[in-house]
């Protein structure tokens, strides 16, 4: 039967068709899932309990203001579960040392009867290429080795603003150039999962922390899937916005016309609160867009209140090109489930073709790496970080920039400067942004005759670590699922939609969906039932798992 | 020296070689006074101590071009008053202590992002507008690759392929004492970028300082065509965008401070030749009379190789100016074309005007001085007099407020350019800094004009006005100044004269008429300097002459 392929949704998915066709108008209780899971899924540990993912943002509101738990104990609660996972995860590059301190502040706040803001206690954690004030801020590189900013990035003095605690900066590849964190300047994150796979990139000390709970939710940044396919590895809901809803103020630019901050949380409620904390206009950023940011949370209602059909009138598309050769049979079952799922729920789901789609990836390399070798160039040594010192001016920027940078990042510099130069600019650059818009195009295209596009997140699920170090082309291949969307500069959400056999308890497989411009909303409210109404899935990794249950 | 100082980061002081330094892209500027006098090219070339004359060095330079035809064109890059810099919010005060009008976002730290300073756009269109240009409705910012410590992002914003304006003209008076001559010179585009710091070396040449405070601050570089061919006329160009900017009130156009810079390429080939010669690169000259003196020697420098039949000696060089050695020298050679590697700036977005938007500025542009002078000229001043009076838009205003009060032309420009102009020379002041204000120079005019006083008295009102102010009525009346226009009272005061000095009137009837000025000297003190001087001397005549 399915036993090569674990995947639980499948199984699901088979049985409840049976089980709900002749009731079309029936409501979804948990109850009910708990019956239908139990008698599928009981020998999977991730599928123990079937209880959808609930908001732990949410939850530390409730214990904090009903006074059950103090802000403190919560954050101990947290640090505790960092100091024991983190020999093995190594999520963070920095762990703040004033997280208690602030969690004493929110708990005499409370008994002051203050306030509190939506993230008050929330224990957040922030990649290391966005600037902190009271933290080292690398960008995963030698370079700027204990390089600290004279400024917060203003999607973290967003988050302050809403009480959050910063509780430390995760590891990243060096400044977002890799989809493994191996190309980190200080250590390798492993995947929660299974400690010898790669949790992603750039963003995978970010995805592997919320999916290890060591932190309540995270920030990442997006360049070309550097949210969205660590979220998918390491079994965690990232959210890649729309470029423009969230101030890149403050994010070490890699390329600056793609990069996005994203959020990862371990449901789609935390990513929503914590998306709608850091969106919006900044006047320190001029792509920043100045559109009314939607509460998105407010839309997510509990599940008791769905109707039997929630998605009912959704257009979804499914992109053919994102499942066909070079993609892994275990993902392509797990996306195929998932939108049979969300046909269940009531959607429309048709084939899309995007021909376009394959171009992106070189397009999205030649001028990610173009901007890059231009972004990098103030890693000078002149002022601030690393400095290899030196007699004569040109051997100070070499020795400083060849010291400071790792291999990744001097690739994609030489790469950069090689599209931009004279007479290759036109074949290079130029035509990249050609194909960038025929890209937008078919994405316009598409959007408008489906409200959401699903994909995979990647064409595979978390590999061994070290497994790809060596053949940059393969690695380069994994970020076909996202790339299109920076291009397009679109919102796209990912969240966990099953497994596929792999480590002990199975890995994650994400599923993508792309939203037109600004349309986050839908994206988190189809996200949301999908997410509510999944059954037999549960994506704690056995790491935590134990402790938590 | 001032040490380097950087807010919130690391202070290290950066060090770096004299070898270094000659990689540089852009000139560096020797700034050692400052001077906020403004002159018209030649004004301050008869200020400044030459070794060659103006008119001999012209001469020489007549002489050469017989043959040969020089070709120059001028890059110029204009400081944007702006309250703030180009993507920043710190100001710029020229002169400040290093590295104190720095933040995190003009000193390029990871993590900033440049938002644009809309005044920079409405400069731009205004200087587009006045050089008769063509505005770009779309255009968009581009980054400038290179290395220098002087840049902290390690590329300069500006603008590439689609720069703000395009294909103007300006034009100009030469001065008449050079011949004169109105000239029109091409403008090729108009950009928009910003400034880099300046690295500041230290006494013995073994280490650099890098200060920022100039990085960011906006600048509009202008592109000329090579219309231009001599030093005087490459000069008068630089001069008419220095008043054009002040004009506009764009820049203070300041050349020692390095708010208006020019670099100057120059070619020569003989008469008749269709193709350019090589052209040159001339860098470091911090004033009018030097780009003259600077591009005639070059001019003369490549002339000579020619002439030698060694014209393959001129090479593609940037060359400086020797203020010292009156020469040019060998900066750098340039090997081959540098790769900047622009690519669109993608941290702004682009630059759209609409047409509401720059008819606003257009309709706010004030007469500018190409307009101001051929005014002027029809009212009938010479063109000398409509040089000085259009060279400062404060003088020019004064004379136009004076003459609108009805004070005569003439006898305005008169005024204002002689004791009026003396005075501020002498007391380095602005026309706007002294309490005359043209409403009682045109009541002084009017004054003397209707023989209510004389000049001499209408002089000394005036440095009572230009120091203390009040009104010429008053002063008049204070001092009881009204001159004495009838006849039977000068000639009580001459009969009174005559009496008082018979020995002198006894000698100038014995042949000594010289002593008529003593006489006329005397009736003049009696009338406290009062008496209309006309008729004083008739009287006085008359009397002197009368056989009594
Ligand atoms: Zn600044």
């Amino acid at each position: 039967m399915l036993s090569s392929v674990q995947n639980p949704r499948l199984f699901f998915v088979r049985c409840r068709f049976q089980f709900h066709l002749p009731s079309k108008s029936r409501h979804f209780h948990g109850s009910v899932a708990v019956r239908t899971s139990e008698t599928v899924m009981e020998p999977q540990t991730h599928a123990s309990s079937t209880t959808p993912p609930s908001s732990e943002i949410l939850t530390i509101r409730k214990s904090l203001l009903s006074h059950q738990k103090k802000a403190v104990d919560i954050a101990e609660e947290y640090l505790n579960r960092l100091r024991q996972t983190e020999p093995q995860i190594q999520s963070f590059l920095h762990v703040s040392e004033n997280a208690l301190r602030d969690a004493q502040a929110i708990d005499q706040k409370i008994e002051r009867n203050e306030e509190l803001g939506p993230l008050a206690g929330v224990l957040v954690g922030v990649k290391d290429n966005i600037c902190t004030v009271d933290m080292p801020s690398t960008g995963g590189s030698r370079i700027l080795e204990d390089y600290r900013p004279a400024f917060d990035a203003t999607a973290v003095k967003k988050l302050r603003e809403c009480g959050a605690i910063i509780v430390g900066k995760t590891n990243l590849d060096e400044f977002g150039m890799g989809s493994t964190t191996e190309s980190s300047g200080f250590q390798v994150t492993a995947n929660p999962w299974d400690v010898s796979r790669v949790p992603g990139g750039s963003s995978g000390g970010s995805a592997a922390a919320v999916s290890a709970r060591q932190c309540v939710v995270s920030l990442g940044s997006d360049t070309g899937g550097s949210v969205r396919q660590p979220a998918s590895f390491c079994g965690v809901v990232g959210m890649k916005p729309t470029y423009g809803r969230v101030s890149r103020f403050g994010l070490m630019a890699y390329a600056s016309s793609l990069d996005v901050i994203g959020c990862f949380g371990s449901s789609v409620v935390d990513t929503a609160i914590l998306l709608h904390a850091i969106s919006g206009h900044d006047i320190l950023d001029a792509t920043s867009s100045k559109r009314v940011v939607p509460d998105f949370s407010s839309q997510l209602t509990s599940m008791e209140l769905f109707e039997s059909k929630p998605l009912r009138g959704l257009r979804v598309g499914v992109i053919r090109e994102t499942l066909g050769d070079g993609v892994d049979m275990g993902v392509i079952s797990s996306i195929k489930a998932a939108a049979s799922h969300l046909e269940e729920l009531g959607s429309t789901v048709i084939e899309v073709s995007l021909p376009s789609f394959s171009l992106g990836l070189p397009a999205y390399y030649i001028l990610a790496s173009s901007e890059s070798s231009s972004n990098l160039s103030r890693y000078d040594g002149v002022r601030y970080g690393n400095q290899v010192a030196s007699d004569e001016l040109n051997s100070l920027y070499g020795d400083s920039r060849a010291n400071g940078f790792g291999p990744e990042v001097k690739m994609r510099i030489l790469m950069g400067t090689y599209a931009l130069s004279a007479g290759y600019y036109d074949a290079y650059y130029k035509r990249a942004q050609q194909v960038r818009t025929l890209v937008q195009k078919s994405f316009k295209t598409a959007l408008d005759e489906n409200d959401i596009l699903i994909s995979p997140a990647a064409p595979s699920v978390a590999y061994k670590i070290g497994e790809k170090k060596n053949d940059p082309l393969a690695m380069y291949a994994g970020d076909i699922m996202t790339v299109n969307v920076n291009l397009a500069g679109l919102p796209a959400l990912v969240l966990p939609c099953g497994f596929v056999e792999g480590g002990v308890a199975g890995l994650p497989v994400g599923l993508q969906m792309i939203g037109a411009a600004f349309d986050e909303e839908k994206l988190l409210k189809v996200g949301h039932i999908f997410e509510q109404t999944l059954q037999g899935c549960r994506f704690l990794p056995p790491l935590v798992a134990d402790s938590l249950s | 020296m001032a040490s380097v100082l950087f807010r919130g980061i690391q202070t290290r002081p950066f060090l770096l070689y004299p070898s270094a330094l000659l990689s540089r892209k852009n000139g560096v500027l020797f700034c050692t006074t400052k001077c906020s006098q403004s002159q018209t090219a030649t004004q301050e070339n008869q200020q400044t101590q030459m070794k060659v004359s103006p008119r001999t060095h012209t001469k020489k330079v007549e002489k050469i071009l017989h043959d040969y035809e020089a070709i120059i064109g001028i890059e110029t890059h204009v400081q944007l008053d702006t309250l703030t810099k180009a993507f920043c919010s710190c100001a710029y005060l020229y002169g400040s202590q290093p590295n104190t009008n720095v933040c995190p976002i003009c000193m390029g730290l990871p993590g900033t992002l440049p938002v644009l300073n809309s005044k920079v756009i409405e400069f731009a269109v205004k200087v587009g507008l006045a050089l008769n240009c063509n505005l770009s409705m779309n255009s968009k910012f581009d980054r400038k690759q290179y290395f220098y410590p002087d840049l902290p992002k390690g590329y300069q914003i500006s603008q590439f392929d689609i720069p703000i304006a395009t294909g103007g003209f300006i034009e100009l008076d030469l001065p008449t004492e050079y011949g004169g001559g109105h000239r029109k010179f091409g403008i090729t585009r108009v950009h928009m970028e910003e400034d880099a710091g300046k690295l500041l070396h230290s006494g013995n040449g073994s280490y650099s300082q890098v200060d920022l405070n100039r990085a960011g601050v906006p600048l509009l570089e202008i592109v000329s065509e090579p219309d231009i061919r001599s030093g005087l006329e490459a000069a008068e160009y630089a001069a008419e965008i220095q008043r054009l900017v002040r004009y506009l009130g764009v820049s203070n156009g300041n050349m020692q401070e390095g708010s208006l810079r020019c670099d100057v390429n120059v070619s020569v080939r003989p008469i008749g030749q269709l193709e350019y010669g090589t052209k040159v690169e001339i860098k470091n000259m911090n004033s009018f009379s030097a780009m003259n003196r600077a591009i005639d020697f070059e001019i003369s420098r490549q002339v000579d190789l020619y002439s030698k039949g060694e014209d393959n000696q001129i090479i593609q060089e940037t060359r400086l100016w020797e203020e010292g050695a009156q020469r040019t020298v060998t900066m750098r050679k340039k090997e081959g074309l540098a790769d900047y590697r622009y690519f669109p700036e993608p941290d702004l977005p682009e630059v759209v005007l609409s047409e509401e938007y720059v008819d606003n500025i257009r309709a706010s542009l004030l007469e500018l001085p190409e307009v101001k002078r051929r005014r002027y000229e029809r009212m009938g001043l010479s063109m000398q007099d409509v040089l000085f009076l259009t060279n400062d838009m404060n003088v020019a205003d004064f004379f136009d407020a004076t003459i609108e009060r009805g004070a005569e032309v003439k006898m305005a420009a008169n005024w204002i350019m002689s004791d009026i102009a003396a005075y501020l020379n002498n007391e380095k002041l602005s026309i706007n800094e002294i309490k005359l204000t043209p409403q009682e120079l045109a009541e002084l005019i009017s004054s003397i004009k209707g023989g209510t006083i004389s000049g001499k008295i209408g002089k000394e009102i005036l440095f009572e006005l230009i120091s203390n102010g009040g009104t010429v009525k008053a002063l008049i009346e204070e001092k009881d100044l009204v001159q004495i226009v009838d006849p039977a009272e000068i000639e009580k005061m001459v009969d009174k004269v005559l009496i008082e000095n018979p020995k002198q009137l006894q000698q100038y009837r014995g042949g000594k008429t010289k002593l008529q000025g003593f006489f006329a000297g005397q009736v003049m003190k009696l009338s406290k300097g009062k008496a209309n001087p006309g008729l004083l001397n008739k009287i006085l005549l008359e009397k002197l002459n009368a056989k009594g």
